[in-house]
């Protein structure tokens, strides 16, 4: 029988095609349709083309966020992959102490974004801030809003303090998984701890490590919150990643033809990034060498 | 080298696990522990790897003492009920690991990792990775891993348990020509009766940490020591009936009378349990001198080649076990033979005083 001749599937289907529609298809299609147009006022535009899109491109301050968007994602990945597998293999396994140790690694988590940047922001300011003024006690001048790399620290203190945690319980719930079992065949095989971590945890907890880096390379490479609390982009551009500077464009300028145009290739950057960590991450560990 | 297990108990906050177990195993034999779930097997097992400490009792190897010494510093190798091989490794390197961590020489590796597989018949999928085998290969590889190291004691914790039935009978085979040219203490849990009988060697019946008997298989089987035993012992498990001997008469609940015969003619007088057999209980009589019962039929279970009828005979459901498929209807009432020369004579305390007759029955399955 043909399958396509059943009808009744189809209409099954309907309700997620209308919600995917809604909430995904229909905005999209809006920002290609602004990208594509030069808008004076609501009854005033003009078809440009493509025009945006080069305008865009040639952008050397968009080259200048993308750099530094880039290289803020890379240094997420390196620093919160590895301090979140090793909070989690440090948190106990069981007992009182398991849920105490989910409960506090939980925590960032839990807090308002908005909060998180109050938090910081007092948490940095040389003048009163516990840390702040701790550091420039120390004799190391620190001024997040005026030294463009302490800002740079700053919005990465926050990012690893905020979201490592969820690596860290990705990572424990792909531990807790692995049966007794293994462990105890390591012991009798004689095999040192890094062994067990090389051979047992590391490839069992390939799935859950391969979602925790394209989470949060997704949303590092999408952060706003942090820098837009903290300094809004600056001091001058040091902190303005991609996002900020979209924001600039959109809100600030109200050059809605170009930040579309932008919208629309972040957002083919982010697809393209993902789908190239997804191929890599699949093939890691397998032993295909294809 | 044989392994010496002495008055070994182990207690996890005041439950007891192991009660006071002692053991010897010869090198070279094949040991059982059969017992059901909880019954201690795999704490046994532990507490013999070294991964666990006894709480009392001594551990020897070969005269030396091993209690408290490390899994590590020992010689052991172990097959689990999941299959455990290091995920990202090939089934080669996974055979060759305990020999990489023993610094065995390449060359070395590659022969004996071979000829470990060719064993398993899983030569061909030596560079394949555990996630692309079935459950049957990778237990293979599991088992070729736990060979290879050629320990002086080789643990098996119901190793085919996951498989499913045609390739745990297939693997069961396999096995048990394996193990008989090995040097090694082989040690096996089970639950299943039927397996311990497959398998042959030696059996220890564990029930609720305790060590009920030991000795070869077959021997266990015929003269199990207690009721408990047999019951552990038997699949499906032994049916019982009250009865007494006074002057030369067998009495069966009290209102069959036979005159003694066989093995229960050097029977005393006195209140007996008497043991049977699912398979010897029959549907129709062979002999003028087999005992008659009177049942009920409750419920009918076809399985496989066989159908079990289980059966009500005052107050006590028996099993009895039949060749072939047969139709019952329930509530039904159905007589019962057997022959007074199957009968196992347990005293009112639950122990054998006499098995029945050695004629080992064709136990097929």
């Amino acid at each position: 029988m043909n399958k396509w001749e059943d009808n009744k599937a189809w209409f099954l289907v309907i309700p997620v095609f209308i919600v995917v529609a809604v909430s995904a298809i229909l905005p999209l299609m809006t920002v290609v349709n602004y990208s594509v147009q030069d808008i004076f006022g609501p009854d005033n535009r003009v078809f440009v083309g493509i025009e945006w899109y080069k305008d865009v491109l040639a952008d050397h301050r968009l080259h200048n966020a993308l750099q530094r968007q880039l290289f803020f994602s890379a240094m997420v990945l390196i620093i919160e992959i590895p301090l979140g597998v090793l909070i989690a293999m440090a948190m106990p396994k069981k007992g009182w102490g398991a849920s105490l140790s989910l409960v506090l690694v939980a925590l960032p988590l839990l807090i308002p974004w908005n909060v998180i940047g109050t938090i910081w922001i007092i948490f940095m300011r040389p003048d009163i801030g516990l840390l702040g003024a701790a550091i420039n006690g120390m004799g190391i001048p620190f001024d997040h809003t005026a030294a463009p790399l302490d800002a740079w620290v700053t919005v990465m203190m926050m990012e690893v303090w905020h979201w490592t945690p969820l690596v860290a319980l990705m990572a424990y719930a792909g531990l807790q998984a692995i049966p007794e079992a293994y462990f105890q065949a390591a012991r009798i095989d004689g095999a040192s701890a890094w062994s067990i971590f090389r051979y047992i945890q590391l490839p069992k907890m390939r799935g859950v490590l391969t979602i925790a880096i394209l989470l949060r390379f997704m949303d590092s490479f999408l952060i706003y919150a942090e820098p837009f609390v903290l300094t809004g982009g600056g001091p001058g551009n040091s902190t303005t990643f991609l996002s900020i500077y979209l924001v600039k464009l959109a809100v600030g300028q109200f050059d809605l033809g170009p930040a579309a145009a932008f919208s629309i290739i972040y957002f083919l950057i982010v697809m393209l990034f993902c789908w190239l960590f997804y191929q890599v991450l699949l093939k890691v560990g397998t032993g295909d060498k294809s | 080298m044989a392994m010496v297990l002495e008055n070994i108990t182990r207690r996890v906050e005041n439950e007891c696990h192991i009660d006071n177990i002692s053991l010897e195993l010869e090198p070279g034999t094949f040991n059982i522990l059969l017992g059901r779930t909880l019954a201690g097997k795999t704490t046994l097992m532990r507490l013999m790897a070294g991964l666990d400490r006894p709480t009392t009792g001594r551990i020897l190897m070969d005269g030396k003492d091993l209690t408290g010494v490390s899994v590590r510093r020992r010689d052991v190798a172990m097959v689990y009920q999941q299959f455990i091989n290091y995920p990202s490794m090939t089934v080669y390197k996974n055979i060759a690991s305990p020999l990489r961590l023993a610094k065995v020489a390449d060359a070395e590796i590659d022969r004996r990792v071979r000829e470990v597989a060719e064993m398993l018949h899983i030569e061909d999928l030596l560079d394949r990775l555990p996630v692309e085998l079935s459950g049957g290969q990778q237990q293979r590889t599991a088992i070729a891993r736990a060979l290879v190291k050629d320990a002086e004691l080789l643990l098996l914790d119901e190793p085919l348990v996951n498989l499913d039935y045609k390739l745990r009978e297939e693997l069961r085979i396999e096995m048990r020509e394996i193990f008989k040219r090995r040097k090694s203490i082989v040690v096996y849990a089970t639950t299943e009766p039927q397996e311990a009988l497959t398998l042959g060697g030696n059996t220890a019946v564990l029930y609720e940490g305790k060590l009920e008997q030991f000795g070869a298989t077959i021997d266990v089987y015929q003269h199990p020591r207690t009721t408990r035993i047999a019951q552990a012992f038997s699949d499906p498990a032994m049916n019982f009936v009250d009865g007494k001997i006074e002057t030369g008469t067998l009495f069966i609940n009290n209102n069959t009378q036979l005159p003694r015969q066989g093995h229960l003619k050097a029977l005393p007088s006195g209140d007996y349990q008497f043991g049977m057999r699912a398979n010897h209980l029959k549907l129709e009589r062979h002999s003028t001198t087999d005992i008659e019962f009177q049942t009920t039929i409750d419920l009918v279970e076809i399985s496989g080649s066989e159908t079990f009828l289980y059966v009500t005979h005052d107050d006590r459901t028996w099993i009895v076990q039949q060749d072939g498929i047969f139709k019952y209807q329930m509530g039904e009432p159905i007589r019962v033979f057997i022959d007074p020369a199957r009968l196992y004579a347990f005293n009112r305390e639950g122990e054998l005083l006499s098995a029945a007759d050695s004629v080992f029955s064709s136990h097929h399955n």
